[in-house]
């Protein structure tokens, strides 16, 4: 998926709208004070998210080995494993999975991966129907959307919006803004399509290489339908999710519910072993699990970035990013939002295309501060804007050097040659002083800042003539 | 046990717009008996660039500030943020450059100015000044890159005639975060006027705070608003409110 715009004009046109803007601030004021509520002891806190991120390092540490035992593991369960180095792999391996079972329609829980790559579309332009059953992407299924956020896809829209949406779409329904009915509305077209459905397809939130189980958080219970009322069950999953042992998942669980929606466990927590075994009554007659690169192998293959696949995804830097909150979602342009977006979307996609929306971000660190995994995601920002302007660095990220203009190349280089030169700065620094009230505001960085700012107006006199008139020692 | 003499770096944004701000940090040192040199040839710390991804610039321009200090005695910031890229981003600048256990030694010397007068000088403040109601804002590097949490508060908290209004939000940026403020101007724009409105809704008479960037962004969002709420930092606060006239 690839910006038609920028992310500084669809930046923009999001600030301009103070629906998106009223939506995006009231639900994460609200996600940020449910989050704070479970963590009541910083120190208890962290405690858990240290041990957290040394169960997902030690993971990432062991990672091929762990492929193989998760594969090994799974087999013996009966769930058949595959491969896709690419989206377009995964796409049509999924595919040929329901083509040789002529399965045409597919109910969906909630994936990430499956947003990743495109496989809706990818399906429906194939014949099958590819239809999404977490309430949130239902609701933006509806409107053919893509997710505002990676926990509560449909965040950006209000009750007033659905209620507009669903009387609209939904066949025979009468328009209320009732939460409950308009809950239960979507809940009567989703039972029968649970029903009616070939295939069944999830996400992975955690694949124990041990034992060869697949956990699946949630809080609907539609990821249980669609796991286990269709014969067919297809997970897919990024090749990082996998952990050692079913004793890693209980921290890991902890966290992630907790970080993202502010539970202390969520509805539903599924462990999927395997196809129906004999003599059971329900759940699919296959299960495949498929494990998805696109670029995560390169991200691994760095010691620094490789912090960025401690990922669970639980949104928390989406609900604490400043940025984030007044642009929403879609303002990104990216499968993955917000600020484990900024660090993620370059990387997959290459640092050059992506150059404008690593400067998204004021480096403010409240990403960093809450994420349960400490994924140091201002340094890695920092580390990709080096990589986007540099084609030096020997470096396995795609697109190095790509992000590099001109101008801005001028830019530091006379920043640089000001500032190493304290004579020069002293002079401009008299300049600046002097003709304090004279700085043109059209110069093209004061413009920017006057947009909603007035003019800064340097001092009379500058600190260091300041001090020079007192006389202190220079040492 | 107290040092004898510090070192002050003025920051080029203090330098500039707030030298105030920087003669109070440095008389506020001196009354509690701190020696203070000022070594000639300060620019800037080097952070705009690095955080940009120029380290070459970054570097050239850090490895002479570095030398401008070459005693083995407390360097002193006026600032969270430059204080928190000496202090912690130096050394991974210098990784694996000739000069870099000198780099890191300096490092290790680095303090912001709140951060000194409470963890190292232990000062004490009498208020001077008449009743005032203040609100603050926490540099974001200061809060997050510093873990400066509490000794702003507790030098405002000396002075009896100083209300302290909690800020809205307190911990969310202001939008200043360097180059984003002119790179992404809509978005910045959006933060520091929030913040703005945020610190009118508390009735506070003045915003304080440590760093430069934030107190010009959130200024010149008031400003712009045509607020007459005063933008400070808290140096020049401080020392306003307890030196004799």
């Amino acid at each position: 998926m690839h910006a038609e715009t920028g992310f500084r004009e669809s930046a923009a046109q999001a600030l301009g709208d103070p629906q998106i803007r009223a939506n995006f601030r009231r639900a994460m004021d609200g996600l940020m004070a449910k989050r704070a509520a479970q963590f009541p002891d910083p120190e208890d806190f962290q405690a858990m998210r240290h041990l957290g991120t040394a169960i997902r390092a030690r993971s990432l540490l062991k990672l091929p080995a762990l492929l193989e035992q998760l594969e090994a593991s799974c087999l013996r369960n009966g769930i058949q494993v595959h491969w896709a180095r690419t989206c377009e792999e995964g796409n049509e391996l999924i595919l040929g999975l329901l083509q040789a079972r002529g399965a045409t329609r597919l109910v969906k829980g909630k994936s990430m991966v499956s947003e990743e790559m495109g496989l809706n579309h990818f399906l429906e332009a194939h014949g099958v129907e590819a239809l999404e059953s977490d309430l949130g992407e239902y609701i933006i299924q509806l409107d053919q959307e893509t997710p505002s956020h990676i926990i509560m896809p449909a965040i950006h829209k209000n009750k007033t919006q659905i209620a507009r949406q669903f009387s609209q779409k939904i066949k025979d329904a009468k328009y209320t803004e009732d939460v409950d009915e308009l809950t239960a509305l979507a809940r009567k077209v989703l039972r029968r399509k649970f029903f009616e459905a070939d295939a069944g397809l999830s996400g992975v939130n955690f694949a124990v290489a041990d034992t060869g189980t697949l956990c699946l958080v949630e809080n609907e219970g539609n990821g249980r339908m669609s796991t286990h009322v269709p014969p067919l069950h297809i997970a897919v999953m990024g090749l990082e999710k996998v952990v050692e042992t079913l004793e890693d998942v209980a921290p890991l669980y902890a966290l992630l519910t907790r970080s993202a929606t502010g539970q202390a466990v969520s509805t539903y927590l599924n462990l999927i072993r395997g196809p129906r075994g004999p003599g059971e009554l329900d759940g699919p007659r296959e299960v495949h699990l498929v494990i998805l690169d696109n670029g995560r192998s390169r991200i691994y293959a760095d010691p620094q970035l490789r912090a960025t696949l401690r990922c669970i995804r639980c949104g928390a830097c989406m609900n604490h990013c400043p940025v984030y909150t007044r642009v929403g979602g879609h303002a990104f342009q990216a499968v993955y939002p917000g600020p484990i977006g900024t660090i993620l979307t370059p990387q997959m996609e290459g640092v050059g295309v992506r150059h404008e929306l690593l400067h998204g971000s004021s480096l403010c660190g409240a990403c960093a501060e809450v994420c349960p995994v400490e994924i140091p995601i201002p340094e890695i920002i920092v580390r990709l804007r080096r990589e986007a302007t540099h084609r030096d660095a020997a470096s396995a990220v795609e697109g190095r050097g790509t992000g590099r203009t001109a101008t801005e190349d001028l830019a530091w280089r006379l920043w640089a040659a000001v500032l190493s030169r304290p004579r020069v700065y002293r002079l401009a620094a008299w300049c600046a002083t002097r003709f304090r009230r004279l700085i043109p505001g059209g110069l093209p960085l004061l413009k920017a800042w006057t947009l909603s700012r007035a003019k800064p107006v340097p001092a009379r006199r500058s600190l260091q003539e300041r001090v020079r008139e007192e006389g202190l020692p220079h040492g | 046990m107290q040092p004898e003499r510090v070192y002050f770096y003025g920051t080029c944004l203090v330098d500039l717009f707030y030298p105030e701000a920087g003669m109070a940090g440095i008389r506020l040192l001196r009354r509690a008996g701190v020696e203070v040199l000022f070594p000639e040839g300060q620019t800037c710390c080097g952070q705009p660039a690095f955080n940009c991804g120029y380290r070459e610039e970054a570097r050239a321009v850090a490895r002479g500030q570095v030398a401008l200090f070459p005693l083995d005695i407390p360097v002193v910031l006026p600032s969270g943020s430059c204080a928190g890229m000496m202090r912690n981003h130096y050394p991974e600048l210098f990784h694996g450059e000739p000069d870099e256990a000198r780099v890191r030694a300096f490092s290790g010397r680095v303090f912001e100015l709140t951060q000194f007068l409470v963890d190292v000088l232990d000062v004490r403040l009498e208020d001077l000044g008449e009743p005032v109601k203040v609100t603050w804002h926490s540099s974001c590097h200061a809060l997050r890159d510093l873990g400066l949490e509490g000794q702003p508060q507790s030098l405002l908290g000396q002075l009896a005639n100083v209300e302290l209004a909690p800020l809205g939000r307190e911990r969310e940026c202001c939008g200043f975060g360097g180059t984003f403020a002119v790179r992404h101007p809509e978005i910045s724009g959006s933060m520091a006027c929030d913040k703005a409105d945020d610190a009118v809704a508390t009735g506070a008479s003045r915003v304080l705070s440590t760093d430069g960037g934030c107190l010009l962004n959130v200024q010149g969002a008031l400003e712009a608003k045509g607020e007459a709420l005063r933008v400070q930092h808290i140096a020049e606060f401080l020392w306003e409110r307890t030196h004799a006239r």
